[in-house]
């Protein structure tokens, strides 16, 4: 097929950067997304042009490096998928392709569709961990039960892959659902609740710190999510800040 | 120099007991004043990171990904060996060091290998107190699965992520330490060069990825926990910036490259589609025990199909060639990745692959959905039951046990696997070789370490499935922060290294003027253009199947195509901007030198052993033919071009593990 891609391009943070038009042919329908992204780079770039920046790495929907806004939505059309796992079968000849990159306030833009993720590595310094030492010399792993379903529930959680698609998707710009994840996986825990309130508070916080919005329960989030991640964690994470709150 | 591995005397089960009994220690007052940069933040890298900052050491982390949180050990699916014995099946220490062993093909070095297994335990009560949700049973305890053809259920997993949830665990013992300060974190960084002092590793040049500026960075020691080198196929299952460069820069300063030749080859990965493709994705190889692999048995049928004008269900049993239960009517569909892999191969390259490319061959479930079907219908006391009923019972087992893989399967290929075959095709998936590392895990420069798939490993010549999570956590929280404070214990008085020595200066000399010349060449082929022609011949002549013809030619060819791209690359943009061209650049140029020491490693190797099949070596079946002269680890030493590099060899003994033939009859 041919398609028409409306691409963003910016040279660096401070740039303004705008859209810009570009043709590629012959796309196959078994293409993913970012090879025919890589068919177009190859092509500006023997034309001595610059390629399109955009992260990518495992593309097999698993790091969470990805990130392209297409026609509207994160991660594309299709659904429970990043980028990478977007297929072009999802488009049809003569089609047009509007390419963003994330847009959020606490994302600036590096380059093109390359943003800055950093804010959700500070969110995890905040308290994304069990304060337990590294050396080995902590209980046998079955000296507590865990019932299968605070396992499986917290595990559901986990699977987050911290690629942002939520903030990108919220009008908010907000990462309840990023947050709310993390806290929960713990919340639901064992392991987490030594440090709970101390724990949401402080991610909390330095979610706000960063600049994401706030909640409005519109859900686009959980729409978007490529893993699923369900909005009972937003809700799950405002009652333990309600807890460590009183 | 001859290659001393450092393994202590004694009995194998206290030599680590008695090492750690032994070894310098830093005391906690002087940690604070010795510094340690980590490269990689995998299981291996995070872990190493984390475990070192909170004994005190200051530690500088380097990732190329946005986050240490996207390292490739987040794509493991299947799970993590440990000799826990939960299960009481009779798993042991023993067990777990005996099965990696002789999965090895008895190509490892046994000191290592049981320590590994003696620490495997301590790697799920750590994980597990960091918050992993492994998979629990009805009564909360750990549940397991049994893994890769072994008799002992002892494989722990969260679900098919259980690489995803043990590098987050990783990752948040990390942000515990970056928060405290003692991690300071280089995302967006790449290593480009060691650098040694006084011969020993001091530090490293990095470059900002974001910004492309050149960067001096001094340590104490050096810990390169980069990953493995299977990109040097241009296609594999390794993410696609995964990259040999700092194992190779280390390299070229002295570090000895071990069995570069050994690599993994997974026969259950997703076919390619085309030439456009960028990368493979692989599927647990647990659908072999439902799935019967085939090809038709004829040619006018193999051309039918692949002009679409019939379709593989049309096919009679009489016209279908169940090649592994021909070939291996004892194991059938159920032999070992190597014989599996090879066996595709063979059927492929004779014409008989069934998709566009030619590579590609079927797994069938219908047998499956029949007998699972007539099975369910007496379960639920259905008389006579019809063929459609039979075949609906029959999927929803199917389902409910790989539904989440017919799901990949379908959105990647766009069949529904559950009304057509699934095809296949075999991957590079994962890499045996890497840095030689003595008991210590230390190169062969003083004060580099090498830890997880970077190093030789623990592996030998085929890792079994479910131990390379096992080896890059043992690797980083358990055995590294031991024998690195033996190594640190004589710096506590050498106080902060300087950055600005003549040393520092030459090596960051080099880097700028390697990145300049690739700037400056403007050639006439991007850098994919290489990448995809070294891919391919490693992928025909040092894939699955190897013969001395095909190895000598794989060098020279790859030597002209190094020089083709020394002379012709052409790599847009500037050396001080976000440029992922440049970045891909460099690491194409050290998978061309790679690559060819790669191809040396395999024509000297002459024999088979696990992952590495010399034609001209196997039994009259057609399996690896192991020779008794062979028993050693290759350590290849640099010394210019790959074609003169200097092969070091470690002899390996078995002292607590009788050798034997792997037999599949």
């Amino acid at each position: 097929m041919d398609l028409t891609l409306k691409i963003w391009r910016q040279v660096d943070a401070k740039d303004k950067g705008k859209m810009v038009d570009y043709k590629v042919t012959e796309i196959s329908g078994s293409m993913s997304f970012l090879e025919m992204m890589d068919v177009l780079n190859e092509q500006l770039v023997n034309a001595g042009d610059e390629p399109v920046a955009f992260d990518h790495d495992c593309r097999e929907g698993i790091c969470g490096m990805c990130s392209m806004y297409i026609n509207g939505e994160a991660h594309g059309p299709d659904r429970g998928v990043t980028t990478c796992q977007l297929h072009m079968r999802m488009f049809k000849d003569g089609d047009t392709i509007t390419i963003e990159p994330w847009r959020a306030a606490a994302f600036p833009v590096i380059k093109d569709l390359v943003v800055n993720r950093s804010a959700f590595d500070r969110i995890q310094h905040a308290g994304g961990y069990i304060s337990v030492n590294t050396s080995g010399n902590t209980q046998d792993a079955n000296a507590t039960l865990i019932s299968k379903k605070a396992a499986d529930t917290a595990m559901d959680a986990a699977t987050c892959i911290g690629c942002g698609a939520c903030v990108a998707t919220c009008k908010n710009s907000s990462a309840m659902l990023f947050v709310g994840a993390k806290v929960s996986q713990y919340a639901l825990l064992p392991q987490g609740q030594v440090e709970a309130a101390d724990r949401v508070r402080n991610m909390v916080a330095q979610m706000d710190l960063e600049g994401f919005g706030n909640c409005t329960n519109t859900g686009a989030c959980e729409v978007e999510c490529p893993k699923g991640i369900s909005l009972d964690n937003i809700a799950r994470m405002n009652r333990e800040l309600m807890k460590a709150s009183i | 120099m001859a290659l001393d591995s450092k393994v202590p005397k004694g009995p194998i089960q206290d030599k680590w007991t008695e090492y750690k009994n032994h070894i310098n220690l830093v005391n906690p007052a002087n940690k604070r004043n010795i510094d340690v940069i980590v490269v990689g933040t995998g299981l291996a890298g995070g872990s190493a990171s984390a475990t070192l900052a909170e004994l005190g050491y200051n530690v500088k982390s380097f990732a190329y990904q946005d986050s240490p949180r996207r390292a490739h050990s987040i794509a493991a699916q299947g799970g993590i060996n440990a000799a826990k014995n939960y299960q009481g099946d009779g798993d042991s220490t023993y067990r777990l060091f005996y099965d990696t062993v002789k999965g090895g093909d008895y190509r490892s070095r046994e000191a290592n290998v049981y320590r590994l297994a003696e620490v495997s335990a301590n790697i799920i009560d750590q994980c597990v107190a960091q918050g992993v949700p492994f998979a629990r049973d009805y009564g909360g305890l750990l549940d397991n699965r049994s893994f890769g053809g072994v008799l002992v259920s002892r494989t722990f997993y969260a679900k098919g992520q259980t690489g995803q949830q043990l590098l987050l665990g990783a990752y948040s013992a990390m942000n515990r330490q970056i928060a405290r300060g003692k991690i300071e974190m280089f995302n967006r960084h790449e290593m480009l060069d060691v650098v040694i002092v006084d011969g020993k590793a001091r530090g490293i040049i990095a470059r900002n990825l974001v910004t492309g500026e050149i960067e001096r960075h001094s340590a104490h020691a050096v810990v390169i926990a980069s990953g493995g080198y299977g990109n040097v196929y241009f296609l594999s299952t390794n993410a696609m910036g995964s990259n040999v460069t700092a194992g190779w820069k280390v390299h070229k300063k002295g570090a000895y490259f071990a069995n570069p030749c050994y690599t993994q080859i997974h026969p259950t990965c997703i076919p390619r589609s085309g030439d456009y493709q960028s990368k493979l994705t692989l599927m647990s190889e647990s659908l072999r025990n439902d799935g019967r692999i085939w090809v038709p048995k004829h040619m006018e049928d193999v051309l039918a199909i692949r002009e679409g004008s019939k379709k593989p269900t049309e096919l009679t049993e009489e016209q279908r060639d169940y090649y592994l239960e021909r070939r291996y009517p004892a194991f059938g569909n159920l032999v070992p990745r190597d014989v599996a892999s090879r066996a595709a191969k063979e059927r492929s390259d004779a014409g008989y692959g069934v998709n566009a490319t030619g590579e590609a061959v079927y797994l069938d479930f219908a047998a499956s959905f029949e007998r699972y079907g007539k099975e369910q219908a007496k379960i639920h006391n259905i008389q006579n039951p019809s063929e459609a009923k039979i075949k609906e019972l029959g999927q929803a087992i199917v389902k409910a046990k790989y539904g989440n893989l017919f799901q990949m399967y379908e959105k990647i290929v766009d069949q529904n696997p559950y009304e057509t075959p699934m095809m296949i095709y075999p991957a590079v998936h994962y890499t045996m070789g890497g840095l030689w590392v003595d008991y210590n895990l230390m190169t062969t420069v003083p004060g580099c370490y090498a830890i997880g798939e970077a190093n030789f490993s623990d592996h030998g010549a085929n890792r079994l499935g479910a131990s390379a999570l096992m080896q890059g956590l043992a690797d980083g929280y358990f055995v590294l922060p031991y024998t690195i404070g033996d190594y640190l214990a004589d710096d506590i008085r050498t106080g902060t290294i300087s950055t600005e020595s003549p040393e520092f200066e030459a090596a960051e000399k080099e880097v700028t003027e390697r990145i300049e010349f690739l700037i400056q060449n403007k050639g006439i082929h991007s850098v994919d253009y290489y990448h995809k022609k070294l891919g391919k011949i490693m992928w025909d002549k040092c894939g699955m199947s190897r013969n001395t013809e095909g190895l000598k030619t794989a060098i020279e060819e790859i030597s002209a195509l190094r020089k083709d791209f020394w002379q012709n690359v052409n790599v847009p943009g500037t050396a001080t901007e976000y440029n992922e061209q440049l970045a891909k650049a460099g690491r194409v140029a050290d998978f061309l030198e790679l690559g060819e020491l790669f191809a040396k490693d395999a024509l000297v190797r002459e024999e088979s052993a696990g992952g590495h099949f010399r034609e001209e070596h196997q039994t009259e079946d057609g399996e690896a033919k192991r020779i008794k002269e062979f028993q050693f680890v290759s350590a290849w030493e640099y010394k210019g071009e790959p074609k003169d590099a200097v092969l070091h060899k470690e002899q390996l003994e078995y002292e607590n593990i009788e050798v034997k033939e792997r037999s599949y009859k």
